[in-house]
């Protein structure tokens, strides 16, 4: 493979600041919405904060990668006297909870980074400015991103077999 | 499709264990918009004056407000309705935090409770599924403590819970509903929850909200949030520091607090401490604070802080919002720290942090003058602050003089006698008000205090200046970029306004401008209540994001419908009708309207009368504060006007 200069696009976030509004998770699933805007629904969401006020927990994730099997990690990480899972910290879409997936079909979410906005819709959304934008050049291999409806058929591949999917296609085809 | 609102009620039948999802006529929405605009409408249909607060026929009502969970920043208030144990009237309390865009997510814009349940039980909504469950496990636990223990007995950690403590289990009159950073206080809604056999509410949903005009109604929330952020860097001078912002009242940031502790009373509204607040106090205060406070936080949508996490080394973290802060520190002549660590008490029994300390403060002042013996308080510690402990704990526990209080002041003092009425010196219609005693009656305040529906001042005044600006270059500068007012002519009053002479309190703002300006103010938190929209980013502070302009495009935009600023004024006018109505049904009269005799030391009954006439009048209502038949056939109300005459009140 051939390597690249590939804009990328990356969020920082601060914990110290967020003050916990869900603000990003309600503007991110209302700008995914099918007419854009027309709806929201943070569980569809492609960053979720996990809050546990009491304990002083205010971690915004925002959703990567999809991975079709669970992992060993269970580990518990404690910083500055806070808890967290590691799963919390996980950006994956996993069979083993329900974060990143659509609620309806729980097919995988991933952050695109609002694609076609000059900034990330969470970010502006955002006035605690626990999140921030930034973007820098890097020389990487070229890769071959896959597409929304990609990934999407991937899991389901791999939940139910690529062979019984094909045959799905192939019978629903037949029907229309 | 239905926009911005689900559609769709809960309807629980706590004495059959029935459960039913019931759809909503889209019409009723259009009347009363919605939150506590329907409310009304079903409290005047299905209870009718007879119903006691404790009777299986009263209802007990969650709303989210038509907004709710839409992307409209602030949206996401949770208003309760019943009947209040303290007042016999239609309660009112509302709450943030996370509860009603939740509810909305799992596909409703109500919860209403009807019977008893034999024991206590929570309800829990996940999405379509709803159960009652068996509570008895929960028995006695605090409001903070059950939130957390259902989150882990279903396994989800992002239900929001409305909960009780054990004020509200034992039906004490002052018991809130508590929830995440939020609580409903006022007007005893926490009893009636309690007294039906709800320990708690569990919600979580992953259903859609959509709106009608997705760009128009994105546009107005960007524009929402761009003014939030440009009004922050300009609070408003001269006015106290709590004032200048937005949001309700920055208690968990701001450490100045010379204007509440000088101005506000303490003990049960007894004494005005006009030195209180040196550089000593202000030191330790802030130190207090700073110790304390974890992080600042917010409701749901919402980029204002004004709540936040307090941990109080040795004592279990809890969340604090606006004025709790100074209510118990005031109420025992005590300091900051001694406020933090009762709260947090407080807060877990679930009691209403207005009336609750006056309550305590009441009867450590009865105890002083005599009247509570010492077979009352027997067991009772002799240090101030271990006094207001061991009061809470009865009153909470309604045990001995703890039962007495635990109806609130005025009806503690009728039961004790012996003079104690003198004491119970701070109500409006039976329920505490803000401690405040002050010098010369101003006529705006005479009017909200008096005719308010709520019962909470903070609930009522607005976006009218509380007091005139010395100068007149302040005056201008004021009303230069003022686009909130419905009508120019609030500028002239406000530029007219001053502190001495022709255009002075009582007799300035006029009768005539005391009216429009009540009116004005009374209407915004109208149309918030029914939209579910935090007051502290509308109706409450001084020039907000949310007015009577950008409202009607909102609400078009949202819903689908056509709406105008006079067809928005309409439906909240009949809100507020509707609501007059239910209590003059009630028992109402005009001999409740007043406020406490030595509020203003300066009073004026010839004017009080004229102003009130002027009100009634201008609401269209008769000179005893009872609606009239025109007046509620302009408002599609005629049925009203038919129940009332059949009762003999219209006449
Ligand atoms: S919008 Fe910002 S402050 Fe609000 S929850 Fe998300 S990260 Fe936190
Ligand atoms: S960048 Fe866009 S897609 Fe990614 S989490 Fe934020 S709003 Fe969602
Ligand atoms: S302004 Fe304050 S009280 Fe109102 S919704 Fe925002 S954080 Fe909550």
């Amino acid at each position: 493979m051939s390597k690249v200069m590939k804009k990328i696009k990356t969020i920082k976030v601060d914990v110290d600041k967020c003050n916990g509004c869900r603000a990003c998770e309600l503007i991110c699933s209302a700008y995914h919405a099918e007419p854009r805007y027309s709806s929201n629904n943070p569980e569809r969401s492609r960053i979720r904060l996990i809050r546990k006020p009491i304990e002083d927990v205010f971690l915004p994730v925002y959703a990567g990668e999809y991975a079709p099997a669970e992992c060993m990690g269970r580990d518990k990480y404690v910083i500055e006297g806070k808890e967290y899972g590691e799963c919390d910290f996980c950006r994956a879409s996993c069979p083993s909870r329900d974060a990143f997936k659509e609620p309806d079909s729980g097919l995988p979410l991933k952050c695109d980074m609002c694609e076609d906005e000059e900034e990330p819709l969470c970010v502006m959304w955002c006035l605690a400015e626990a999140l921030t934008y930034e973007e820098r050049e890097e020389e990487v291999e070229e890769e071959v991103m896959l597409s929304e409806m990609e990934t999407g058929l991937k899991s389901l591949a791999d939940k139910y077999g690529l062979q019984n999917l094909v045959d799905s296609v192939a019978r629903m085809s037949q029907k229309e | 499709m239905r926009y911005a609102e689900t559609g769709y009620n809960l309807e629980i039948d706590l004495s059959r264990g029935n459960i039913e999802r019931v759809e909503t006529d889209p019409k009723l929405t259009e009347h009363h918009l919605g939150g506590l605009g329907t409310n009304a409408k079903i409290l005047w249909d299905r209870v009718p004056p007879e119903v006691e607060p404790f009777s299986p026929e009263n209802l007990l009502i969650f709303s989210a407000g038509l907004l709710g969970g839409t992307p409209a920043p602030g949206a996401n208030r949770t208003i309760v309705s019943t009947i209040s144990p303290q007042t016999q009237l239609m309660a009112y309390s509302m709450m943030g935090g996370f509860f009603a865009p939740e509810l909305k997510y799992a596909g409703y814009d109500k919860v209403i409770f009807r019977g008893k349940s034999p024991k206590l039980i929570y309800l829990w909504i996940h999405n379509d599924k709803v159960e009652i469950r068996d509570a008895s496990h929960l028995q006695g636990k605090g409001a903070v403590e059950t939130q957390e223990l259902i989150r882990q007995e279903l396994n989800e950690p992002k239900a929001q819970v409305a909960a009780i403590g054990l004020a509200g289990e034992n039906r004490v009159y002052m018991a809130s509903i508590e929830q995440g950073r939020s609580s409903a206080s006022r007007l005893g809604v926490g009893a009636v929850m309690g007294d039906k056999g709800i320990k708690a509410i569990a919600v979580r949903g992953s259903k859609d909200i959509n709106v009608a005009r997705p760009a128009e109604f994105m546009e107005l929330s960007n524009e929402v949030l761009e003014y939030i952020k440009a009004r922050e860097e300009k609070p408003i001078p001269g006015v106290m520091p709590i004032l200048a912002g937005l949001g309700s009242p920055q208690e968990m940031k701001i450490h100045d607090e010379k204007w509440h502790t000088e101005n506000f009373n303490w003990g049960n509204s007894r004494t005005r401490r006009r030195d209180y607040w040196t550089k000593d106090v202000e030191e330790k205060w802030r130190k207090t604070q700073d110790n304390v406070r974890t992080r600042l936080i917010s409701c749901y949508n919402c980029p204002m802080k004004c709540g936040a996490t307090i941990s109080v080394p040795g004592i279990a973290t809890y969340m604090m919002k606006c004025f709790s802060k100074l209510t118990y520190t005031m109420a025992a002549y005590s300091d900051l720290d001694f406020g933090f660590k009762i709260a947090q008490r407080a807060t877990e029994y679930g009691v209403d942090g207005f009336s609750t300390p006056q309550v305590m403060a009441f009867a450590v002042e009865l105890q002083e003058a005599g009247i509570l013996t010492e077979e009352d308080m027997a067991g009772c510690p002799s240090d101030n602050e271990g006094r207001f402990y061991w009061l809470l704990d009865r009153i909470v526990r309604r045990e001995g003089i703890g039962d007495v209080l635990a109806n609130g002041t005025y009806w503690a003092a009728q039961q004790i006698g012996k003079g104690a009425e003198e004491y119970a010196h701070n109500n409006i219609k039976k329920h505490e008000q803000l401690p405040l005693k002050l010098g010369m009656l101003n006529p705006v305040y005479f009017l909200m205090y008096s005719t308010g529906e709520k019962i909470n001042i903070t609930q009522i005044e607005g976006q009218f200046p509380q007091a005139p600006f010395p100068t007149m270059e302040e005056r201008e500068e004021f009303v230069k970029d003022w686009i909130q007012v419905p009508d120019e002519k609030f500028k002239d009053y406000l530029l007219k306004w001053d502190f001495r002479g022709e255009y002075s309190n009582p007799y300035y703002p006029t009768v005539e401008a005391s009216v429009d300006i009540v009116d004005w103010q009374e209407k915004m938190h109208y149309i918030d209540d029914a939209l579910g929209m935090c007051a502290g980013l509308s109706s409450f502070p001084l020039k907000p994001p949310y007015h009577i302009h950008n409202y009607p495009a909102f609400i078009s935009a949202a819903l689908g419908v056509d709406m105008d600023e006079d067809g928005l004024s309409l439906a909240t006018k009949r809100n507020r009708t509707l609501i007059r109505a239910f209590n003059v049904r009630r028992g109402l009269t005009r001999a409740d309207e007043k406020p406490p005799e030595n509020h203003w030391k300066k009073r004026f009954p010839e004017l009080e009368a004229e102003l009130l006439d002027a009100y009634y009048k201008f609401k269209g209502w008769d000179n005893q504060g009872v609606p009239t038949r025109e007046s509620l056939e302009e408002l599609d109300m005629a049925y009203v006007a038919e129940d009332l005459e059949q009762r003999g009140i219209i006449k």
